[in-house]
């Protein structure tokens, strides 16, 4: 998995790349909830996410959660099939705010 | 005679041994990716194959061995009239059937969701002991027709 960060009209957009799975789910986990801590808006970019598992999954919960309880906005970027499946499975495409692309993420912002 | 003229509509797709280790776990779903897409089924089907594997190999290597170790994991994959069947085994002590038992998902919280996906996705799930004494055997099996 590869990362990078970067900063635009007030929020911190996290990319993220490849395979967010039991080995890399810890440097994911690492690298988002320190963003959260630095940032009051936060997009995580996943659409050249692959492949997602329980343990990525159980990252962006925590991930979310955490943005939450500091009253913060968080939303995700997701197009690949696979990845959105996972997200249905556990029945978070109803929770998460999950938009097509940072545009429109950004605009939709309340 | 061989075993496969007793039995035509059986095919072993896969036969995969490997250390219990995060890092083997690309591998293993690269592997088992490449040699579902050879039977022709549908993608989204392959990766919920793909997905139920792997969560059940993540499941022992943290609750079966409790951690990354040496020990092995072995995965067979098996066609046998249009049902697939996949079986996991493992030589860790004996875990109880209640280590099946997924969360309810209406309380959003990290963790306790792979056996989920392992039951949303298959149409049936289930653990018991080796019969060789040490270590236990996951089934999982679906229907492709």
């Amino acid at each position: 998995m590869e990362h990078h960060i970067f900063e635009t009209q007030g929020y911190h957009i996290v990319t993220l790349t490849g395979e967010i799975d039991l080995e890399t789910s810890p440097q994911a986990r690492k690298i988002l909830l320190h963003r959260v801590d630095l940032s009051t808006k936060l997009l995580i970019d996943m659409a050249s996410v692959t492949y997602i598992d329980s343990s990525g999954i159980a990252t962006l919960v925590e991930v979310f959660q955490r943005a939450k309880k500091k009253g913060n906005v968080v939303a995700f970027i997701c197009l690949n099939p696979a990845v959105m499946r996972v997200l249905t499975l556990a029945r978070l495409d109803k929770v998460f705010v999950i938009h097509a692309d940072i545009e429109s993420a950004i605009h939709a912002e309340p | 005679m061989s075993q496969q003229a007793h039995h035509p509509n059986r095919c072993v797709i896969l036969d995969h041994q490997f250390p219990s280790r995060a890092r083997e776990l690309g591998p293993t779903r690269a592997m088992t990716r490449m040699a579902l897409n050879n039977h022709g089924w549908r993608s989204d089907i392959v990766e919920d194959i793909v997905l139920a594997i792997d969560e059940a190999c993540q499941n022992i290597i943290r609750h079966a061995y409790h951690g990354e170790c040496q020990d092995p994991i072995m995965l067979h994959i098996e066609l046998n009239n249009d049902v697939l069947v996949i079986v996991l085994e493992d030589r860790a002590p004996t875990v109880g059937p209640d280590c099946m038992t997924p969360r309810a998902l209406d309380d959003i919280r990290p963790g306790g969701l792979g056996c989920h996906f392992m039951r949303q996705v298959m149409d049936s799930v289930s653990i018991g002991p080796s019969p060789t004494g040490q270590g236990n055997i996951l089934r999982m099996i679906k229907s492709v027709s």
